[in-house]
């Protein structure tokens, strides 16, 4: 019988786990935090449907309950290394594997670095992970408590950005935004929503019908341009400075909420593990051996990759990306594939 | 003049005639300003501008003029740039906005 | 007491001498009015006997060269001060042994006409006065020596990059050179015929006459190139990087006594320009060259590109890629005014020097009451640094001072950043709305949180209030007890902006606040050496990418000692080093705002 460690208990590791388990293979999960699925615990509803995120953790949470599967939580992996002498087989923290998934996943862009837009300093801009647990609360109030007359997201917070080293596009943000617009218009219908843009990249289903009803039912309103600085008023609401770059004038708002899309960046276990294994693509993210035809194996042979420890990508994408790199570990082995429900 | 013909008059000085324009001061800009190739017009150097606050000067819309061979009244616009450098440390494509605004000048004047 | 090759040698100082006077004259007469001013004031004043400390010091003893490096200095001095003083003891040795007088030439060649002219006597202590004219013709050797070691391996000296010499210059330096191994091998020849000399002539002249070559014709040929030598030197000086030597001189003799350089080139520019030795230690400390390895823009050359007509087309692109950190300017053996000259070339090359300036929607700005307050003045840039306007304001709170944020909602920049291009008329009209603005409100006192505003305040401005930086304004309220923070064991690691460092001169006010709120650690590149961190608004040239190599070498200095923290003064270092995102960066503000103590 194989033996497979996945690193990261996040939706492509658990995925992962979940098909090698039921094909045979014994996998040990890794997961430094004491519960699995950290970054969706926070989450309200996802796109592009509204689904509640409680409801995909859980059946996540489900495939991991099978007998080959056995989760190791609280454990931050410190030694990935290849075995010497037996060249293809790996060590982990003293271990030892035929083969290694590395889905360790992302970390959200610290929004303290863009000093300018007072995160931190003023007490009414929040990120956008923040405005996800308020939802999920279902409460969203202002710096004093009181129901927000305005809210204000911008995009682009920690990608695209020169200054932040990230030139990447982190893909989500845009539709988040939108999402979250519209679940803000929902909850408080008299509250106006804007949201300031570089560029709206609606490129998946659905995305762009979201960014259409955004505006047709929930009246949130679009304003082309870059917010450069925030500042705190003396009632505790955030003043901002933008310009309309398609009417060609600044603009000055004044907001009770500010809401900063921040971006994904490879996490430090990510960063730590793939430097170990000399597999360390841009920006810290592991590097894939080819973007077309092997997109989940790396340069070192049987240590494969999968989720967005390689780059920002969707819920649905990092669950898929995690069944194709087990399904490459069943492959190489020539195991032969059982179908159940 | 350009080539299409609506068949009606359009005053030539409310388009941006892009065959007719005179492009080359913003190819020998690019060329003393190589960053300016990245720039996305997203704004944010106006958004900062310590002159804009208080003035109608754009900086964004006075590029873009300038790249699109409408130079009328840009002389007088530039003026108004106080130097201060904002614009630099906020833009996310890292175009080097100051070194535009010397060299626009520089270019106005050489013609 | 003569012979027929001493001419070349007293045409070459007769053309020297002619040569200098006329251009001196010339500079003089064109100095600004205020300059005028200034020298006719001080003309005869007290501060003579400092210059002349100066000039002992510098001009031939080379002291701040050798503060750097010991090498370097002793080659320096021993060229300088060796040469001055083989000439002083020599005109001693020509007096002394000729009491009936004697031509002035004879002090150069007195080991040539000392065996053949009955002038020339003996006198007491005439053995001990060749030996010592030896002594010091072996220290000046010693020191070509080096110069010539400096040429193929420059390492040991403390240079990396030496200055590319002109043709001109070469052919003196090749000159000079021959001077003294030519004056050893004369003086040596002369001795093996005649025996006279000290220890050191006479053994080259054992040597001479060992290998038969102790011939009246050779000794001729060789006293004839010796003077030759002397003659081409002498000639080219005023023409090549030689004038340094008399110039350097009057520069300090002129600095000394309160002469500045204005806004514009004047006779005194003309003073600097010649007074650069072409040394080349401004090319080895500047970040262009040092992180960039672009070593052609340096002051040397920029002078170079005024001085020479033909050069002058390529002083613009030479001046603009200059990040103006002053760190050359401290390193200047002759303390030449690098970043005001710089900023004239800048003035000249700009094209918008001219125009009107555009700022009449100044006039828009109102004044404000703030009697009885401090004038906050955050600076352009500390809009994108709001931690450190927060910190300042709570620090004011905190210490029961009422301010008034000028610059909160709307801000007029401090006009520096025009200066540094060269745009100063139009810096003028900037200056003249703050200062009005200032002086119109009433405030006590001006304290601001940006070096660069704080140099243009304390430099260019002429208020009536004081003014302090943040900093300094922290330490003021520590040590009076108004601001009381808690001792801390974060280990700090400060960083020296260009401008409040080199710039301003403060290196300890901030050092005593970070002693008071953490662990201050030492780095290796500090106070006046302190690296550039990369962003600055002299340079309108340089890309991120090399900006980030500026910063990169400026942070692992930072980062050495292992600190959990790095502090700056100076939102533009602060904003570049956090691009970095090695460790925490935070102002001064910052740390003390976290520290404080409610009572």
């Amino acid at each position: 019988m194989k033996t497979i460690a996945v690193i990261g208990a996040g939706p492509a590791g658990i995925e992962a786990a979940s098909v090698m388990a039921r094909q045979g293979c014994k996998v040990d999960l890794y997961e430094k935090q004491e519960e699995p699925l950290c970054n969706i615990r926070d989450k309200a509803l996802l796109f592009p449907n509204f689904e509640k995120a409680d409801t995909i953790a859980e059946a996540l949470l489900q495939k991991l309950r099978h007998e080959n599967i056995s989760l190791i939580s609280g454990h931050e992996v410190q030694q990935l290394e290849r075995n010497k002498g037996k060249e293809s087989s790996w060590t982990v923290d003293g271990r030892q594997y035929d083969a290694v998934i590395l889905a360790s996943g992302y970390t959200p862009f610290d929004a303290h670095r863009k000093e300018e837009l007072g995160y931190g300093i003023y007490a009414g801009v929040h990120t956008s992970l923040d405005m996800e647990r308020m939802l999920r609360e279902g409460r969203i109030v202002n710096s004093i408590g009181d129901k927000p007359r305005r809210v204000v997201f911008l995009q682009c917070v920690g990608s695209r950005d020169e200054k932040t080293g990230n030139h990447y596009c982190s893909k989500l943000c845009c539709v988040t935004a939108v999402k979250q617009a519209i679940e803000v218009s929902k909850m408080l219908p008299d509250t106006e929503v804007y949201i300031f843009y570089m560029d709206l990249r609606m490129w998946g289903q659905h995305f762009e019908e979201l960014y259409r009803s955004a505006q047709e039912v929930y009246g949130v309103k679009f304003v082309r341009g870059r917010i450069s600085e925030a500042a705190g008023t003396y009632d505790g609401r955030v003043q901002i400075k933008a310009e309309d770059t398609l009417l060609g004038l600044p603009l000055r708002i004044t907001t009770d909420l500010l809401v900063l899309m921040v971006g994904m960046e490879a996490s430090d276990g990510t960063r730590k593990l793939s430097q170990m294994c000399g597999i360390c693509g841009e920006y810290g993210f592991v590097q894939s051996s080819d973007p077309h035809l092997n997109d989940n194996s790396t340069l070192a042979p049987n240590l494969l990759a999968a989720g967005a420890c390689k780059r920002p990508m969707t819920l649905t994408d990092a669950i898929n990306d995690g069944r194709s790199a087990a399904c490459e570990i069943l492959c190489s082995y020539s195991l032969p594939l059982v179908f159940n429900s | 003049m350009s080539a299409t013909d609506f068949g009606f008059t359009i005053s030539t000085t409310r388009i941006v005639d892009f065959d007719a324009a005179n492009r080359q001061r913003y190819e020998e800009l690019l060329s003393r300003v190589p960053s300016y190739k990245y720039c996305i017009a997203c704004g944010n150097c106006t958004a900062t501008c310590t002159a804009g606050g208080m003035t109608g000067f754009n900086i964004r819309a006075t590029h873009l003029k300038f790249s699109r061979g409408q130079y009328e009244g840009l002389a007088d616009e530039l003026n108004k740039c106080m130097l201060c450098g904002k614009c630099v440390l906020v833009c996310p494509r890292g175009v080097n906005t100051r070194a535009l605004i010397v060299n626009m000048r520089k270019l106005l004047e050489e013609s | 007491m003569f012979d027929i090759f001493v001419l070349p040698f007293c045409a070459g100082v007769v053309a020297l001498l002619a040569v200098s006077l006329m251009k001196y004259i010339r500079w003089i007469n064109s100095f600004s009015k205020r300059q005028q001013i200034t020298i006719r004031r001080n003309i005869l004043s007290i501060k003579i006997l400092p210059a002349i400390w100066e000039m002992f010091r510098e001009c031939l003893l080379h002291w701040r060269i050798t503060q750097r490096n010991l090498l370097l200095g002793y080659m320096h001095r021993s060229l300088a001060f060796g040469w001055f003083l083989l000439i002083v003891v020599g005109f001693v040795q020509a007096l002394m042994a000729c009491p009936g007088g004697h031509p002035f030439y004879a002090a150069i060649f007195f080991n040539y006409f000392e065996p053949r002219s009955e002038r020339i006597v003996e006198f007491a202590h005439s053995q001990q006065i060749a030996t010592l004219m030896d002594v010091l013709l072996l220290y000046v050797l010693s020191g070509l020596f080096l110069a010539m070691l400096k040429k193929v391996w420059s390492k040991p000296l403390g240079m990396k990059r030496t200055t590319k010499h002109n043709l001109t210059d070469r052919i003196a330096k090749f000159s000079l050179w021959c001077i003294f191994p030519l004056r050893l091998l004369a003086e040596g020849a002369t001795s093996s015929i005649y025996g006279n000399g000290g220890f050191l002539v006479r053994w080259v002249g054992t040597v001479i006459a060992a290998i038969g070559l102790d011939s009246a014709e050779i000794e001729y040929l060789l006293w004839v190139l010796y003077s030759l030598a002397l003659g081409t030197f002498f000639t080219l000086m005023p023409f090549t990087r030689y004038m340094h030597i008399f110039t350097e001189v009057f520069l300090i003799y002129f600095r000394k006594n309160g002469v500045i350089e204005g806004n514009k080139p004047s006779g005194y520019t003309k003073f600097e320009l010649s007074a650069c030795s072409r040394c080349g230690i401004c090319i080895d400390h500047c970040p262009v060259n040092r992180e960039l390895g672009i070593s052609n823009t340096q002051g040397v050359y920029l002078l170079q590109t005024i001085r020479n007509k033909d050069l002058w087309h390529r002083a613009e692109q030479i001046a603009a890629n200059c990040m103006v950190c002053d760190r050359c300017q401290v390193e200047c053996p002759v303390g030449i005014d690098l970043a005001t000259i710089r900023r004239q070339v800048r003035s000249e090359a700009h094209t918008a020097i001219d125009k009107p300036v555009g700022y009449n929607y100044l006039e828009r700005v109102h004044p404000f009451n703030a009697i009885g307050r401090i004038a906050y003045f955050g600076g352009c840039m500390s809009h994108l640094t709001p931690g450190i306007t927060s910190a300042m304001e709570q620090i004011f709170k905190a210490a029961g001072q009422p301010y008034w944020y000028m610059d909160k909602e709307q801000s007029i920049c401090c006009g520096r950043p025009l200066l540094q291009q060269g745009l100063v008329k139009q810096a003028e009209v900037l200056r003249r709305k703050n200062r009005d603005m200032i002086t119109r409100s009433g405030a006590t006192m001006l304290v601001t949180s940006c070096p660069i505003c704080y140099q243009s305040f304390v430099k260019e401005y002429q208020l009536s209030i004081k003014v302090m930086h943040h900093t300094e304004y922290i330490d003021m309220l520590l040590r009076s007890g108004k601001l009381k923070v808690k001792a801390g064991s974060e280990r700090i690691a400060y960083h020296d902006p260009c401008e409040l460092g080199r710039g301003c001169g403060i290196y300890q006010a901030p050092r005593d606040v970070l002693g008071s709120v953490g662990t201050l650690l030492k780095t290796k590149e500090e106070r006046a050496n302190s690296l550039c961190c990369g962003y600055n608004l002299g340079n309108i040239s340089i890309s991120t990418d090399q900006q980030q190599l500026v910063r990169d070498a400026a942070l692992g200095n930072l980062l050495a000692p292992n600190p959990d923290t790095i502090a700056t003064a100076c939102p533009m270092c602060k904003r570049s080093f956090a691009r970095a995102n090695a460790i925490p960066v935070k102002d001064i503000a910052e740390i003390v705002a976290d520290s404080l103590v409610q009572d």
